[in-house]
């Protein structure tokens, strides 16, 4: 700090190891870029785990979609798009020196940030309520008398087959105990179900594996949403202590950056969990 | 369409990003639209070209890749390079072995 004394005209906001505000910014982006490109194989892995599950076993994904709220989902990614818009909005105006205007479209994310949690809240609590949770907590007990016909997973085999190899026979620990539909219980069939279309399927085995992957995925994007949330009151602050005066808006951009790659997972996690047909 | 500051930062308009929030919202409908469509095999490729639009639009006008150096792009498509990569050879591997584990696997 004391070499700053030495140097007449230097800009106190920019670094001692750096030539210029330009070239301190364009670092800061890199910097960011590089952390954005590890979150993506952050979530990767969860991604790859996701594939190979729903590509060997489909039928436990149609299962599991059939208890997520399309409309609540499709809520959640209103929200989120619109709270994309308003911190790009936000670089805009931290970038044109709009301070009043930044700090309102900030207080809008975080706004519609808490409308995302809430409604997760919501959706969590019917998933609890309902024992629809993950691994070994699941431990479904459904409303309505409609309960899956082939019992709570591999322990009980299903009684209505015959012929059929067992779904659940634990003989083997290294075999799959999820039989294909073709060789599988009749029940996988849905003959029953098959008068009404919106009707529950019948439950396969190992369906806690959809709620495994399910409470991840989502679990892990709505801590990104926490942070999210952090971060933007970090900026709120930044902003009461003036840090945007004269158009810096190194900040509020990393922010936005980071808030778009969350926008962006969540598109998918849409896709792909709450829209299986 | 563009503006820029003293300083040369590139300043994107906000008719652009409420039209790209729109193109967003009008996505976000078609996505849940096709599902009440039978594709088959088509309906997840439909989704996923979708949903990659939208993360396109996402990251060239929300992000500003468009007006940005070339190297911040090409250091996040290589993470996705990379997971395709991960995915691929994940699911190759995890074929080869499914009708060991599954008993009439593959399903005709």
């Amino acid at each position: 700090m004391a070499a700053h004394h030495h140097e007449h005209g230097h800009d106190p906001s920019v670094a001692h190891h750096f030539e210029s505000a330009e070239q301190q910014r364009q670092s800061t982006k890199l910097g960011m870029w590089v952390f954005l490109a590890t979150e993506i194989l952050f979530f990767g892995g969860l991604f790859v785990a996701y594939t190979v599950y729903r590509v060997n076993h489909p039928e436990v994904f149609v299962f599991g979609a059939y208890f997520l709220d399309t409309a609540l989902g499709a809520l959640n990614t209103v929200v989120l798009i619109f709270s994309s818009f308003t911190i790009a909005w936000a670089v805009r105006a931290a970038q044109l020196g709009q301070l009043r205007l930044l700090r309102w479209l900030i207080i809008a994310t975080m706004a519609c940030a808490f409308v995302f949690m809430g409604v997760k809240y919501v959706e969590y609590s019917a998933k609890w309520k309902h024992g629809l949770l993950w691994a070994g907590s699941y431990n479904p007990h459904l409303e309505h008398g409609d309960e899956p016909a082939a019992g709570h997973g591999e322990a009980e085999a299903p009684s209505s087959t015959t012929g059929a190899p067992e779904a659940g026979a634990p003989a083997d620990p290294d075999r799959s105990t999820i039989a294909p539909a073709a060789e599988g219980p009749h029940g996988l069939a849905a003959p029953a179900v098959a008068a009404d279309p919106h009707a529950m399927p019948v439950e396969p085995a190992n369906a806690r594996v959809f709620f495994s992957i399910y409470f991840m995925m989502t679990g892990l994007h709505g801590i990104h949403v926490l942070a999210g949330i952090a971060a933007m009151l970090w900026l709120l602050r930044c902003l009461g202590r003036g840090d945007f005066d004269g158009g810096r808006f190194t900040k509020v951009d990393m922010v936005a950056l980071y808030w778009h790659v969350v926008d962006i997972i969540w598109i998918y996690l849409f896709l792909l969990l709450y829209l299986i047909d | 369409m563009s503006e820029h500051t003293a300083h040369g930062v590139h300043v994107a308009s906000l008719r652009l990003l409420v039209g790209v929030m729109i193109a967003l919202m009008i996505g976000t409908w078609l996505t849940v639209s096709v599902t009440h469509y039978d594709f088959g095999f088509l309906n997840i490729w439909i989704g996923l070209a979708i949903a990659t639009t939208k993360a396109i639009l996402v990251g060239l006008y929300f992000m500003h890749l468009r007006w940005d150096k070339p190297f911040n792009a090409f250091v996040f498509i290589s993470a996705f390079a990379f997971l395709a990569l991960f995915i691929g050879i994940a699911l190759i591997d995890t074929q080869h072995y499914q009708d060991v584990l599954i008993p009439g696997w593959p399903v005709e």
